[in-house]
C-alpha cells in the first residue's frame, strides 16, 4: 500500500518536473513581457516535432536535437516577437493572447494537414532505453532523466535571473521598463531575447516529451490548459513560484491518481479555484 | 400552324419522358454518393479522406455510371460535432440530391443523421462508427452498420484471448460512456469465457500520461491489461507500457486499435498487442489486391473503416443496378437479399437491425524482427465467425426486428 503511493509519488513527481519546466518558460514570458503567450503549446509542439523531423529526415540524434530544436524554436520565437507582438506594446495584454492564440491553432491545423492526427513515434534514445526495478516501482530510465534535466535546467534559469546581472536587468524590467531604458538599456531588444528564451524553453519541453508521448500536432493544446493552471496557482509572472507549484502539482496528481483516479484531472483545477479564492494573486505572486 | 403545334406537342412529349422514368429509375438523373466524415479531428487517419478515396474507388470500379446514369462521390466535414453533421445531411438530401450518405465516423454523428435520412427515406452506409444503439434501439429501416461494432471489439478480443490463454485481466478504461461500456462488455465476456477480472481504473479522457494506471496494472499482476480506450490515449498507454517495461511480461489487448495507429506507434512499441479488426490488407490475395490499389491512391494502407465504405458503396451500386431503380426502399431489399460477396466480407448478411454480420480476426501486433516489409504488421491468429463475433437476433434491442 505506501509502497505503491510511493511509486505514484514518484511518477507525479515526474510529471511535476515536466510542467516546472514548461510553466517557467510562460512565467518568464508574462513577468516581463506581460503577455499571455498561449502559443506555448504550439512551441512545445514545435520542439518535439524539429526533433523527429531532424531524426527521421536528416538522422539527426537525441542529443542533437536537445539543443538545436530549442535554438531553432529561439529563433523563430525571437522573429515573432520582434514583427508581431511588438506592435501590440501599451495594448490591454488581451490582444497579445489573441495573437498567441492564434497563431497557435494556426501552427497546429498545419501540422495536422501535414502529418495528420495520431501523429509520429520518437524512440527513446539508446542510452537512456530500459527501466530499473526500485522495488517498489520499475522506473524507466528516461523518465529519472527528465526529472534530473529538467530540474537542472528549471534552478540554473532561476539563478540567472536571480542573482546575475542580466537577470537584474530583467527584474528591472519587469517593475519599470521605461526607467530602464533611461539607463541606457536596451530594453526593446532584451524583450525579444526573452521572447525567445521562453520560447526554447517550451521547445526544450518538447523534445525532453518526445519519447514519451506520442508525437502528435494536439500535443501542446492537451498540455497547455494545466500549464496555465500551474502559472495561475504560482502567481502569474513569479519564477520560483512556477517551479514550486509544477512540483507540487504533479504530486498532488500522483496522489490523486492513486486515491481516486477519476478526480485526478481536475484536481488542479480544484487547487486552482482554491488558491484564487484565498489568494487572488497566487501563492508566490504580488498584488499589482 | 399545325406543324408548330406538333412539334410542340412532341416537345412537350420528349420532356415528359424522363419524368414518366423517374419512377422506376433514377431520381435526379444521378447517383449521388456522399461521404460525410472526419476531415481533420481525431478520426481523421482511420476514415476522413481514405474513406472518400474508397468511395471514389467503388464508383470508379463500378464504371462511374449505373442504369446509365453518372455516380458522383462528394463528400463534407462534420468536426465529430453531431449538429453539423445531420445539418450538412439535410442540405444534401434537401439541396443537393445525395442518395446515400457514407462512413459517419463516431457514433454520435451517426445516430444524429440516421432519422434525418431515415425521415426522407435516404440511406445511411455506417463504416466508422461503433456504438451498440445503431443497430439496437436507436436502429432505422434505411440504415446499414457495415464493419464493427463494440460489442465485435469486446467479443472478438474478449473470448478470443482466453481461449489463446489469457486468463487474468486488468483494465485501464477512459473514464467516459465508450470506455466504460466497453470494460464491462468485455469483463463479461472474460468471465463467461473461464477468465478472471483482477481489477480497473479509470483514466480521466483524455489523459496524455498513462505512468500510474500502468502502474497499478503491473502491480496487480494481471496476464492481460485490457486496454478500455480509443485513439490517443490508446496509442500513449501502448507507448509508455513499453517504456514502462509491462511488456512483454504482461500483454495488452486493444479494444478499438485501427491499423494507422500501430503505424504511428511503429512496432518496437506496439508488439505483442492483441486486437480484433474486420480487415486486414495482407489476409490474402484479394485484400492484398485491393489494398494495394487503395495504397497507390493515398500513400496509406487501409483500415478497417477505408475498406468498409468501398465495400459498402459497392454493395449499394451493385443493388441500385439489381433494383433497377435508386428507391431507398427497394434498394435496402436488394441489399437485404444480396449477400455480400467481396475481398472485405464472405457472404455476409445485412440483418433486419442493419447490422452486417461478418467474419471479425483476432490479431496480435508483430515484432520488429518478424516484419518483412512496410506494413508488415499483423500475425492473424484467428478467424472468428459471425455468430460469435456479433450479437445474436434473438437479443437484438431494436424494434424493427420481428421476434
Amino acid at each position: 500500500m505506501t509502497q505503491a503511493l510511493f511509486g505514484q509519488l514518484l511518477v507525479g513527481l515526474i510529471n511535476g518536473s515536466f510542467y516546472a519546466l514548461l510553466s517557467l518558460g510562460l512565467a518568464i514570458i508574462f513577468g516581463l513581457l506581460d503577455v499571455v503567450n498561449f502559443a506555448h503549446g504550439a512551441q512545445y509542439m514545435l520542439g518535439a516535432y524539429l526533433a523527429w523531423m531532424g531524426l527521421t529526415w536528416l538522422g539527426i540524434g537525441y542529443w542533437v536535437a536537445l539543443f538545436a530544436a530549442p535554438a531553432a524554436v529561439g529563433i523563430l520565437g525571437m522573429a515573432v516577437e520582434r514583427l508581431l507582438l511588438r506592435r501590440l506594446r501599451g495594448l490591454d495584454n488581451l490582444y497579445g493572447l489573441l495573437l498567441t492564440f492564434g497563431l497557435a491553432l494556426a501552427v497546429e491545423g498545419l501540422f495536422r494537414q501535414g502529418f495528420g492526427i495520431s501523429g509520429n513515434s520518437y524512440p527513446v534514445p539508446a542510452q537512456l532505453t530500459g527501466a530499473k526495478n526500485l522495488g517498489f516501482m520499475v522506473l524507466p530510465i528516461y523518465r529519472a532523466w527528465v526529472v534530473v534535466a529538467s530540474l537542472v535546467v528549471c534552478f540554473s534559469s532561476w539563478l540567472v535571473i536571480e542573482k546575475t546581472r542580466l537577470g537584474a536587468y530583467l527584474r528591472a524590467g519587469t517593475e519599470n521598463p521605461r526607467m530602464l531604458q533611461a539607463f541606457g538599456v536596451n530594453v526593446p531588444l532584451m524583450f525579444t531575447v526573452t521572447y525567445g528564451f521562453g520560447a526554447a524553453l517550451a521547445a526544450f519541453a518538447g523534445v525532453m516529451a518526445a519519447p514519451v508521448y506520442q508525437v502528435t500536432p494536439t500535443m501542446g493544446s492537451q498540455v497547455i490548459i494545466v500549464v496555465f493552471a500551474v502559472v495561475v496557482i504560482g502567481g502569474m509572472g513569479s519564477i520560483l513560484g512556477a517551479i514550486v507549484t509544477g512540483l507540487g502539482l504533479g504530486l498532488l496528481e500522483g496522489a490523486a491518481k492513486f486515491f481516486w483516479p477519476e478526480i485526478s484531472g481536475t484536481v488542479v483545477f480544484i487547487a486552482m479555484a482554491l488558491v484564487l479564492l484565498l489568494r487572488p494573486a497566487g501563492l508566490f505572486g504580488r498584488q499589482r | 400552324m399545325n406543324r408548330i403545334h406538333l412539334s410542340k406537342l412532341s416537345l412537350a412529349l420528349l420532356a415528359a419522358l424522363p419524368l414518366a422514368g423517374q419512377a422506376a429509375g433514377v431520381s435526379d438523373g444521378v447517383v449521388k454518393v456522399g461521404v460525410l466524415t472526419d476531415m481533420t479531428g481525431a478520426y481523421s487517419d482511420l476514415a476522413g479522406p481514405g474513406s472518400v478515396a474508397a468511395a471514389q474507388m467503388a464508383a470508379e470500379d463500378f464504371g462511374g455510371k449505373v442504369l446509365g446514369k453518372p455516380i458522383v462521390v462528394i463528400s463534407a466535414d462534420h468536426q465529430n460535432k453531431p449538429d453539423v453533421a445531420s445539418n450538412v445531411a439535410r442540405r444534401w438530401f434537401d439541396e443537393e440530391q445525395v442518395d446515400v450518405v457514407a462512413d459517419l465516423v463516431s457514433s454520435s454523428t451517426a445516430l444524429a443523421v440516421m432519422p434525418v435520412a431515415a425521415a426522407k427515406k435516404r440511406i445511411t452506409l455506417l463504416s466508422g462508427p461503433g456504438s451498440d444503439p445503431i443497430t439496437g434501439d436507436r436502429c432505422t429501416p434505411y440504415n446499414v452498420h457495415y464493419t464493427y461494432d463494440t460489442y465485435s471489439m469486446a467479443h472478438g478480443t474478449g473470448s478470443a484471448v482466453v481461449q489463446q490463454g489469457g486468463k487474468s485481466w486488468f483494465f485501464i478504461t477512459a473514464d467516459y460512456v465508450f470506455g466504460r461500456t466497453l470494460e464491462e462488455d468485455t469483463a463479461s465476456v472474460v468471465r463467461a469465457a473461464g477468465g478472471k477480472v483482477l481489477g480497473a481504473v479509470r483514466a480521466p479522457f483524455p489523459t496524455a500520461d498513462f505512468s500510474s494506471y500502468l502502474l497499478q496494472a503491473q502491480s496487480s499482476g494481471a496476464q492481460i491489461v485490457g486496454l478500455a480506450n480509443a485513439g490517443a490515449d490508446t496509442v500513449n498507454s501502448i507507448k509508455q507500457a513499453h517504456e514502462f517495461g509491462l511488456t512483454p511480461k504482461q500483454s495488452l489487448a486493444g479494444l478499438l486499435v485501427f491499423i494507422s495507429d500501430i503505424h504511428s506507434l511503429g512496432l518496437e512499441a506496439a508488439q505483442g498487442l492483441y486486437l480484433t479488426t474486420a480487415f486486414y490488407w495482407d489476409r490474402d490475395d484479394e485484400s492484398r489486391k485491393w489494398s494495394q490499389r487503395f495504397y497507390a491512391r493515398t500513400k496509406k494502407m487501409p483500415t478497417m473503416v477505408h475498406a468498409g465504405v468501398y465495400s459498402e458503396v459497392m454493395h449499394y451500386l451493385q443493388a441500385v443496378k439489381a433494383a433497377g431503380t435508386d428507391d431507398a426502399d427497394a434498394v435496402m431489399k436488394k441489399m437485404r437479399e444480396t449477400p455480400v460477396n467481396d475481398f472485405f466480407a464472405k457472404n455476409a448478411r445485412i440483418g433486419p437491425d442493419g447490422l452486417l454480420r461478418h467474419d471479425m480476426y483476432l490479431a496480435r501486433v508483430k515484432a520488429p524482427k518478424d516484419s518483412k516489409k512496410p506494413w508488415d504488421y499483423y500475425q492473424i491468429l484467428k478467424t472468428i465467425p459471425p455468430d460469435q463475433a456479433f450479437p445474436p437476433l434473438s437479443a437484438s434491442k431494436c424494434p424493427l426486428v420481428k421476434k
